[in-house]
């Protein structure tokens, strides 16, 4: 088949991202030509102002260099502006008469600086600041003159003082408005920024607005400066970054719809349907962006349709902001100015210089300014992305997720105060600095390609909040995925929600069906996802859809846990942590019969067996005549208890026969992720229930029952949920509340995840309030769990592969 | 083996049946382990059961595609060439083989060097 020809107009950041996108799903579809009308290759604009301040270079810069395109078949066109678009013929001319014909379109033409219309506006020495040729003039005028002036105090002014200062200039910062950057902070936090810049030598002119520019003596470039009221300053450069306006010219000369930027749908698509545009100069839903996370989205579903997959919506962004002045700790996100129905809790010490305002909206937080300590401001944007509910965390906002304990890191929560060589992520042993000279060097903008290039946060995950700082200081804005929608993995742009209710609406039953029928693009996933719709198959459709053992990973395909040296071990299951002399001299029998190395008491009150060959393990388990432990898969783990009132002097509840009932209606329970729960006969709570995704403590006059608690790399405490008076209660809310986090939890989720998407009021009213949602709930649960068989014995019914267990040997290779 | 008796010999080693579909099975051949995975494809390949990365035991992953990704820290695996793929880096030893008439067959030469 010929290849469709595709033309690019606008060889920057949203476009050649675009494109990026684009060879990913599809390599093959088009031809590609590009036009651009600077004469280099695709940069990183973002990072102009640190090549300003002398912190960069430009060659360090660039995005994709030459080669890239070579190497992708792209036509570049470098240091040609396009003028003139046809539609009828469907072709594009440039300025110097180079041509080309399409089938598809894309304008990625950005935006122009705003130049105010002030007298003396064309005179040398008066500038923008937006791409490398502006950069470099600025450079060298700083070497040669001393006075320069800033018009506009919003980010991008700011870093050109700053940069400019860097370079030895006397700068003035004029501002029209009452203070510093007033969309993106409010009036304290502007103010606190503004001194923390005069500490550092800049000058600010607020509420000044500009009447005239003058020339210098000699009549040869701008000499002065003057305002209205009269006052007047010398300056030998004049920077004006009092805003940006969409680059339309070109699609209103071509006769494209366009109000403020070009108008596109949530497809990307212009009102012609062969053109569509991306960036800077399109108006989506009345709204156009100047940062680049946003544009990046944008990219992202645009290439989808262009890929002709035509699945994926961009739905607009939250959008945050951060200054990238060295030294200066400043955040913003959403809505940080409040207004009617919001509230606001702040916290300021001026003394210190640090500020912070958070603003909630039904019991959502829905913006943030910070200034000083920043620390938090990748977890409050998360929760504003997710909008999670914050109503039982309102009391401990203010002071952010890492009061809460966090491990592997050296107890870093700031990577502020971290020097290059501080540890970033403990697991795989990278640094701060090698996290900042990869995303400089190689160009990265997101978590995962810093994950991917890097490994940092790629284990256990407990240094993503560092991570994502770390991103957000070198990069100035927050590069995470769109609102409340995160792709399961790469396999498909889907969210595991979508995928979830695609399971269910289409009744969907097999791994082969998801894939064909909701669009993945690899033949059978990866290891990421084919796990996860595993679950969501099984979940959904019990005794119905095909559990795929192939899909599961190995410790729930083996029935036993991994060992580092490719061993397994078992842990033969003691209903509530219970046992017998008859059960104990079978495991001593076993452990010496199968040389086993190590026999270990583990934290949930098991007898662990480790370092058992695969082969053995049918027979280990035959001997032993007990169902081995879920010790590790994502299911029910174990019930952990104390002795209760059936010996202990403090017992109010038999907290051990409680335990045992509870793990056995569980058996066989698969779930989003691990589950322990823990009983305890008083509140002593021996059983450290409070810590367990179910812990139930019993009182004189029944139980407590928490929920969400989690004892791992973040120390979580359970929630309250309700007290309930007899066992078949605890067993029925429990039951329940475990079968609505098996439904609505996403996969990897624990407990205390889906409870803090959800928020406890949900989960009440569901489980406590709604009398007859719970007992549907519970009965669907005691429906699946019905007659599970018991895969360390019934290996037919429960689907193990026995093959697996058998080594095969080669006897011939002595002969050869 | 010296150059003179370089004619290729074969072992049988199991049925292509034998194989669960993306999955692997372990041969021993002395003091090696080697899996031989089976995907989609009906594509058979074999590797030491040796990951780069810390010697996890690969016939234990999950199989997609011609890759396997390693259990023990996810690494994947590519099963054509027992290379690493970005951003890791390492390869393990592949070993020839064949299939005819469902039969899957190990070339020995390659075996003895151990
Ligand atoms: C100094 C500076 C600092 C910034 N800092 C940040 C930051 O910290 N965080 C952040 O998120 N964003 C920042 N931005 C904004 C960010 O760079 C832009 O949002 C982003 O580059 C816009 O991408 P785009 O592809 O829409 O436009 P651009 O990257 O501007 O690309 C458009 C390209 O199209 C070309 N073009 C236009 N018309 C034609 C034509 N007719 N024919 C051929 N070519 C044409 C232009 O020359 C240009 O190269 C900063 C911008 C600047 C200037
Ligand atoms: C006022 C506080 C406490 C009192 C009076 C108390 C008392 C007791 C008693 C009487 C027993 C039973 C011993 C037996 O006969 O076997 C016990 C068991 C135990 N206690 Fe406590 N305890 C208290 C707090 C705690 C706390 C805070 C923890 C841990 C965080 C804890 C951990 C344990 C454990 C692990 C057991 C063994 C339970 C089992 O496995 O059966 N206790 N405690
Ligand atoms: S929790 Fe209460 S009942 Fe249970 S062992 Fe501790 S003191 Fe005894
Ligand atoms: S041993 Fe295979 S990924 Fe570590």
């Amino acid at each position: 088949m010929k290849k469709q020809k595709l033309v690019m107009i606008g060889n920057g950041m949203a476009g050649v991202r675009t494109i990026e996108e684009l060879l990913k799903l599809n390599s093959d579809l088009y031809d590609i030509s590009i036009f651009g009308s600077e004469p280099h290759p695709n940069y990183n604009r973002i990072l102009l102002s640190p090549v300003l301040a002398g912190e960069q270079t430009l060659e360090q810069i660039v995005l994709n260099d030459l080669e890239w395109y070579e190497s992708n078949g792209i036509q570049l066109h470098t240091g040609k502006k396009i003028t003139q678009i046809n539609r009828k013929e469907r072709t594009v001319t440039a300025e110097d008469g180079t041509s080309e014909t399409y089938d598809r379109l894309l304008l990625a033409t950005g935006s122009l600086p705003f130049i105010l219309p002030v007298p003396g506006n064309d005179l040398p020495g008066v500038m923008a600041y937006r791409d490398i040729k502006d950069t470099l003039e600025m450079i060298d005028v700083s070497t040669r003159y001393k006075n320069a002036v800033v018009i506009g105090g919003g980010l991008l002014g700011l870093e050109a003082a700053n940069g400019l200062a860097l370079r030895g200039m006397s700068v003035t910062v004029v501002h029209l408005a009452e203070w510093l950057m007033e969309k993106q902070l409010d009036k304290t936090a502007a103010d606190l920024l503004r001194k923390s810049l005069e500490s550092k030598g800049l000058k600010f002119l607020l509420n000044t607005a500009t009447e005239a520019l003058t020339p210098n003596a000699s009549g040869d470039r701008v000499g002065h400066i003057r305002f209205k009221g009269g006052l007047e300053i010398p300056a030998d450069l004049v920077v004006m970054a009092a805003g940006i306006k969409p680059n339309t010219a070109l699609a209103e000369s071509a006769g494209l719809h366009c109000n403020r930027g070009i108008v596109v749908n949530d497809t990307m698509q212009t009102f012609d349907p062969r053109v569509y545009a991306v960036g800077e100069c399109v108006s989506h839903r009345g709204t156009t962006y100047g940062l680049v996370a946003p544009l990046f989205e944008q990219a992202k579903v645009c290439a989808n349709h262009l890929a002709e997959y035509g699945i994926g919506l961009y739905m607009g962004s939250v959008t945050s902001t951060k200054l990238k002045v060295t030294g200066v700790d400043l955040f913003s996100a959403g809505n940080f100015m409040g207004g009617e129905g919001t509230e606001e809790i702040t916290l300021t010490d001026s003394i210190g210089g640090v500020y912070k305002k958070l603003v909630l909206k039904d019991d959502r937080l829905v913006g943030a300014c910070m200034f000083g300590d920043t620390a938090e401001s990748t977890w409050y944007f998360k929760l504003m992305r997710d909008m999670q509910n914050v109503a039982e965390m309102r009391d401990t906002l203010m002071f952010g997720e890492s009061n809460i304990g966090d491990v592997g890191h050296q107890g870093h929560n700031k990577v502020a105060g971290m020097t290059d060589e501080d540890e970033v992520c403990g697991c795989n042993g990278v640094t701060k600095g090698a996290i900042v000279k990869a995303i400089r060097d190689q160009g990265l903008f997101t978590l995962d390609e810093v994950k991917k290039c890097t490994k940092a946060s790629s284990s256990c995950g407990s240094c993503t909040g560092l991570v994502e700082q770390v991103l957000m200081n070198v990069l100035g804005t927050d590069y995470s995925a769109t609102p409340r929608k995160k792709f399961i993995c790469g396999c498909v742009d889907l969210s595991h929600d979508e995928i979830r209710q695609g399971i269910r609406k289409e009744h969907l039953i097999s791994q082969e069906a998801v894939r064909s029928q909701l669009g993945w693009r690899t033949p059978n996933g990866c290891a990421t996802c084919r796990p996860a719709i595993n679950y969501y198959l099984i979940s959904t459709w019990p005794h119905e859809a095909k559990d795929d053992p192939q899909s599961r990973f190995i410790n729930e395909r083996a029935h036993a846990n991994i060992q580092k040296d490719g061993t397994y071990s078992v842990v033969p299951r003691m209903f509530g942590g219970l046992t017998t002399p008859a059960e104990l001299r079978r495991i001593a029998d076993v452990a010496e019969k199968y040389k086993v190395p190590t026999v270990k008491v583990t934290g949930g009150q098991r007898i662990d067996l480790l370092g058992i060959k695969k082969d053995d393990l049918p027979a280990v388990w035959k001997e032993l005549d007990m169902p081995s432990g879920h010790a590790y898969g994502k299911s029910i783990r174990t019930v952990k208890t104390c002795v209760g009132d059936e010996h202990c002097r403090f017992g109010t509840q038999s907290s051990m026969r409680m335990g045992v009932e509870l793990e056995r209606m569980l058996f066989g329970m698969y779930s989003p992720h691990k589950v322990k729960l823990a009983v305890s006969g008083c509140p002593r709570n021996c059983a450290e229930a409070g810590i367990k995704d179910v812990g139930i403590i019993g009182v004189e006059s029944g139980w407590e029952l928490y929920i969400g608690g989690n004892g791992g790399i973040k120390t979580e405490v359970a929630e309250f949920l309700c007290k309930v008076k007899t066992d078949e209660e605890v067993r029925e809310y429990s039951g329940a509340f475990l079968q609505l986090y098996r439904e609505e939890a996403w996969y990897l989720d624990r407990t205390v995840h889906y409870l803090q998407r959800v928020g406890m009021d949900y989960i009440k009213q569901k489980i406590v309030d709604d009398a007859e949602s719970r007992k549907a709930l519970y009965e669907r649960l005691v429906f699946d769990l019905k007659d599970a068989p018991d895969p360390w014995k019934d290996f037919e019914r429960a689907g193990v592969d026995v093959r697996q267990f058998k080594t095969i040997p080669i006897i011939e290779v002595e002969s050869v | 083996m010296s150059e003179l008796t370089s004619q290729k010999k074969w072992i049988q080693v199991a049925a292509i049946e034998d194989i669960p579909i993306l999955g692997a099975r372990v041969i021993q051949a002395k003091e090696t382990r080697i899996a031989i995975f089976r995907n989609t494809e009906n594509e058979v390949f074999a590797l030491e059961d040796r990951c780069p990365h810390k010697g996890g035991p690969l016939s234990q992953g999950i199989v997609h595609g011609t890759t396997v990704t390693c259990p023990l820290h996810a690494w994947n695996i590519n099963l054509d060439k027992g290379c690493a793929l970005e951003p890791d880096e390492g390869c393990v030893k592949t070993y020839e083989l064949k299939v005819e008439a469902s039969l899957i067959w190990l070339n020995s030469d390659c075996l003895s060097e151990f």
